[in-house]
């Protein structure tokens, strides 16, 4: 279980609201959604936040890869409603007073984005890949990103990016 | 604006990094799907499940009474605001067949993923859940999706063409048609190989997204679409809709890759316009990665037959090529000119006389449409030449690489006239080949294969070399017109200095993750001796670059930045003017460097170009007859292609009980001339490598026999990730072309040309002691396995039929003693 249990449950129909609150990136949320509601498709048409990208219909691309509770996931495998009382962080929250958080600037240092289309989920897997992993081999960040595909990059520059990254924290 | 005294003495070179990143890093670009749109109706498209089937009815009306539904709507409701049919501007031939056909089918499907319905309403959800309320009646009919069967027309597909194929292509070398086969005849060795280039599925990350959002009042209409091609979009809408041109402006917003896949003018951007203005109201589609998938186009797809002739040295004589290439259900932009770009390649980097023959046939099939896919064409003939030259030195006992260097065009005969009348402009085959085995260790790794590679192992050691050459920078528009093209191959910039002396590039060029602005910026910064922070680059909305055609080909640099560059040449001309007229000197007398122009001899006696910009734009003293303001438009037209080259290097590991390929170490060493920016040169390497090493071993549009597509998603189509492809090692050689003044050549493709074949070569080589000749692509574990299975069935019949003979000649000898 991922948050609280949302008050109200789906009714039968599906149609009826449900009330989360949540807090992203530092801002509290109290909302009515769709049972249905995909939490990718929450943060980005309910409250604007189009960072966070669809990539796929099947949960393989890990374009829409955000925080919950401080840990990576791919928002299109979860449901507003069972997000309920997470706290959640989007690309939109990972820098600090207008300063990229490190693994973004290690991303441009390393050219490790071009179309920049998987990158917001990109970072947010690999800086959550690294609190669980500080210290990782090459090979280990390859593992550990396989969930997190890019057609532009070949990983190289984002696999140098992580590396960087970690060295430098 | 800011001089730069201490600035590097060169921009162009420096490993600048990108301006684009923050806003894509931070998740504030807006790709077209992000765009806050109030009041838009979505639409969502209906598709055949059926590959080929009639449609017999199709009923809207229980669709259109669910919830949030504004309208559905069934093909034969739309034919009225179509001008004209979906465009192909590339009729390859006087006599190609092109079935006509509209955004939606309306008698038949042809392909499993064939809009044949649509509903817009005020929710994407809404719209989806209406689209399965529609009902429609097909008689399904069979699927074509073998290219020999589509051939023999014993399933005709569009009954008005009465055959499926398309066209055939010739290119024959004029007044040499005989040497051909005569070459073949005198030949001490030919080989005759066959390669299928499976269909691939483009799979940009961002899947395509439009948003037509008519103007206030007139009949304007803003067209956001996730698009390589803002203007080619514009005109063919203008055409296919009878809009008049001026009223259509076309922006591609952040766009999240193309790859040739957003290379095209797609139904779902023509319904979008065409409702927005039925309705009066802004109609947005996004596509769902499964619709990407079945309806935006695949690549590849062909059957190659190539025949190389040589001399007893291994000089290839002659070489003769025979395609077959699917062009899917209908012909899209520029279907069925992709294996006619890569009919020139087949010769690749070889020195081969006149003796050429090629000729490629286009069917149409039952499957998506195929069109341009990184390297379109390019990649398919460097696969061909490349695999037959290693069969070739395997036939002749000679290692691989000593063929090539018998066969190179030599560096001191560029510029070379090819067998097409083609020039090639510079290269040094055997330098970036010397790079690149040393890098590669290829003489170590040939060791360790004695020592591994012994019988009965299982692990085994291949090597695997592609030299190659990409003909990019489309492209000098003549040769386009002699290739029946409808378009030029041209493009345009716009230099202009603003009063407060900062610089506006406007491009032609639509980046999709090339990183432009920061490129265009550093040719800026290099031309006018200025800061690269003080140039803003301007691209991707026909309203603020009405001339421009866009990205694709590798021809941004080489076509579009060099014209940038030749603007600022025209604006430091003018800008000489000024600043003579200023300093009461000669024009001639003046020497322009670090942003500020000087008299010669005279240092004292100097004018900035920020000075000069606000006297242009005040024009309260200018030499007689200047217009006011500094700016310069050019279009360029290249006097040729740009042909980069390299050699690419695979080691690769097979695991024989398994058929798993594991690669060790991928080099590539790219040549494209000048680099203005290596960084991103690198990633364009990196990227376009992993796409042809994933053709090699991961990707491949299944099809089963009913012409359903079975890997229609990321869980079964395998874009590789991280854990699946190796750190490429990279090496550069800089030879540059002489056709522009800035010497540089395209670099999208080239990972993608050389990467393929020398993957392939590796594994065959890794192979080659269990009598194994050719994997077909993907090297799977299964497709490895068949190749194992397949030779041990051929050396088991060998060795029975060598048993045979040997009886048999015994039995002849004991007659006779």
């Amino acid at each position: 279980m991922i948050g609280r249990r949302a008050k109200g449950a789906a009714n039968s129909e599906g149609g009826s609201h449900v009330q989360i609150h949540v807090t992203v990136n530092g801002t509290a949320h109290d909302s009515d959604v769709e049972p249905r509601t995909l939490l990718v498709h929450y943060v980005r048409e309910a409250l604007g936040l189009t960072g966070t990208n669809v990539g796929c219909d099947t949960s393989s691309c890990g374009a829409c890869s955000l925080h919950i509770n401080g840990e990576a996931v791919k928002s299109c495998t979860v449901l507003a409603v069972q997000a309920d009382g997470a706290d959640i962080l989007t690309i939109e929250g990972l820098a600090q007073n207008g300063e990229m958080h490190p693994m973004q600037k290690a991303f441009m240092e390393n050219h490790g984005l071009q179309c920049g289309y998987c990158t917001p989920g990109m970072v947010m897997a690999a800086t959550s890949f690294l609190k669980e992993n500080p210290n990782p081999t090459e090979r280990e960040v390859r593992l550990g990103l396989e969930g997190n595909l890019c057609r532009c990059t070949g990983y190289h520059n984002i696999v140098q990016a992580v590396l960087a990254c970690a060295a430098g924290s | 604006m800011t001089v730069t005294e201490d600035r590097p003495a060169s921009v162009i070179g420096q490993r600048l990094l990108r301006r684009e990143d923050p806003a894509l890093l931070t998740g504030e670009a807006k790709y077209t799907n992000d765009l806050n749109i109030p009041g838009a109706l979505h639409l969502a498209v209906l598709r055949s499940p059926y590959a080929h089937a009639r449609i017999t009815s199709i009923d809207v009306a229980e669709a259109a009474k669910m919830p949030g539904v504004v309208a559905a709507y069934s093909g034969a409701d739309l034919a009225a605001l179509w001008a004209g049919p979906m465009p192909c501007a590339w009729p390859v031939t006087a006599d190609m067949k092109n079935p006509v056909h509209y955004p939606l089918a309306v008698s038949k499907a042809a392909y499993a993923g064939d809009g044949v319905a649509c509903v817009l309403a005020t929710s994407d959800a809404a719209a989806r859940d209406a689209i399965e309320a529609i009902n429609v009646s097909y008689e399904p009919l069979e699927a074509v999706i073998d290219l020999n069967d589509a051939l023999s027309d014993r399933v005709v597909i569009h009954d008005e063409l009465g055959t499926n194929k398309s066209y055939t292509w010739d290119l024959k070398v004029e007044g040499h048609e005989g040497q051909v086969d005569e070459a073949f005849a005198a030949a001490a060795h030919t080989v005759s190989e066959r390669y299928v280039q499976q269909r691939l599925i483009p799979m940009a990350m961002e899947p395509r997204a439009v948003a037509a959002v008519p103007q206030p009042y007139g009949g304007d209409l803003v067209l956001y679409s996730s698009t390589q091609v803002p203007h080619i979009l514009k005109i063919m809408t203008a055409l296919t809709l009878g809009i008049p041109e001026q009223q259509i402006r076309v922006i591609a917003p952040t766009v999240g890759g193309g790859f040739g896949s957003k290379l095209n003018v797609y139904a779902e951007e023509l319904l979008c316009v065409a409702l927005a203005r039925k309705h009066g109201l802004p109609v947005r589609w996004n596509e769902e990665r499964v619709e990407n998938a079945h309806a935006t186009i695949h690549g590849r797809g062909q059957i190659q037959n190539i025949e190389l002739a040589a001399d007893a040295d291994g000089k290839v004589t002659a070489v003769r090529v025979r395609l077959l290439a699917d062009m899917g259900a209908y012909l899209q932009l520029v279907t069925p000119g992709i294996p006619i770009l890569g009919a020139f390649l087949y010769a690749g980097v070889y020195d081969i006389p006149l003796a050429y023959d090629f000729s490629c046939t286009g069917v149409f099939t039952t499957m998506t449409p195929t069109d341009a896919y990184r390297g379109a064409g390019r990649p398919e003939a460097t696969y061909a030449i490349e695999r037959a030259m290693d069969t070739l030195a395997a036939q002749m006992g000679i290692d691989p690489v000593e063929l090539r260097r018998r066969n190179f065009i030599r560096k001191e005969q560029f510029p070379y006239t090819a067998f097409s009348g083609l020039v090639y402009d510079s290269a040094d085959h055997d330098g970036a080949a010397t790079k690149a085995l040393a890098l590669a260790d290829y003489d170590g790794v040939r060791a360790r294969q004695k020592t591994q590679n012994v019988e009965g192992a299982t692990k085994r050691l291949g090597i695997g070399v592609s030299t190659y050459f990409e003909m990019c920078g489309l492209a000098p528009s003549r040769v386009l017109a002699s290739l029946n093209y409808v378009a030029g191959g041209w493009e345009a910039a716009t230099v202009r200095v603003l009063p407060t002396s900062k610089i506006q590039v406007v491009s032609g060029t639509a980046p999709h993750g090339q990183g432009h602005e920061t490129a265009w910026s550093m040719i800026v910064a290099e031309k006018m001796g200025v800061s690269p922070d003080d140039i803003d680059v301007l691209h991707s909305d026909t309203a603020i670059a009405p001339l421009g055609l866009d990205t694709y080909g590798s021809r941004s640099l080489p076509v579009g930045g060099v014209a940038i560059a030749m603007a600022c040449d025209k604006v430091i001309a003018k800008a000489a003017k000024i600043a003579a007229h200023q300093l009461e000197a000669n024009e001639a007398d003046l020497e322009y460097s670090g942003g500020a122009f000087t008299v010669k001899g005279s240092p004292d006696r100097s004018m900035p170009l920020a000075a000069i910009a606000f006297e242009a734009f005040t024009a309260h003293n200018l030499p007689d007859g200047l217009e006011p303001n500094l700016e310069a438009q050019v279009t360029y037209d290249p006097p040729n292609f740009s042909w980069p080259f390299g050699t690419h290097i695979c080691t690769v590991e097979v695991d024989t009980e398994t058929g798993q390929v594991d690669v060790l170490q991928y080099v590539a060493v790219d040549d494209c001339g000048v680099q203005v920016n290596p960084l991103i040169v690198d990633g364009q390497v990196h990227g376009g490598v992993v796409q042809g090493l994933a053709q090699a071993l991961y990707e491949e549009a299944i099809f089963d026999s009913d012409g359903n597509l079975k890997s229609s998603t990321l869980a079964e189509y395998l874009v590789p990730a991280a854990s699946d492809v190796p750190s490429i090692t990279l090496g550069h050689t800089v030879t540059p072309s002489p056709t522009n003044q800035l010497g540089v050549k395209g670099i999208g493709e080239a990972g993608t040309i050389g990467a393929a074949p020398a993957v392939i070569n590796a594994v065959v080589d890794a192979l080659s002691g269990l009598g194994i000749t050719d994997v077909a692509m993907p090297a799977s574990p299964h497709n490895v396995w068949k190749a194992m299975q397949a030779a041990s069935t051929k050396s088991a019949k060998t060795k029975s039929a060598n048993t045979e003979s040997a009886n048999t000649e015994s039995a002849i000898r004991g007659a006779t003693t």
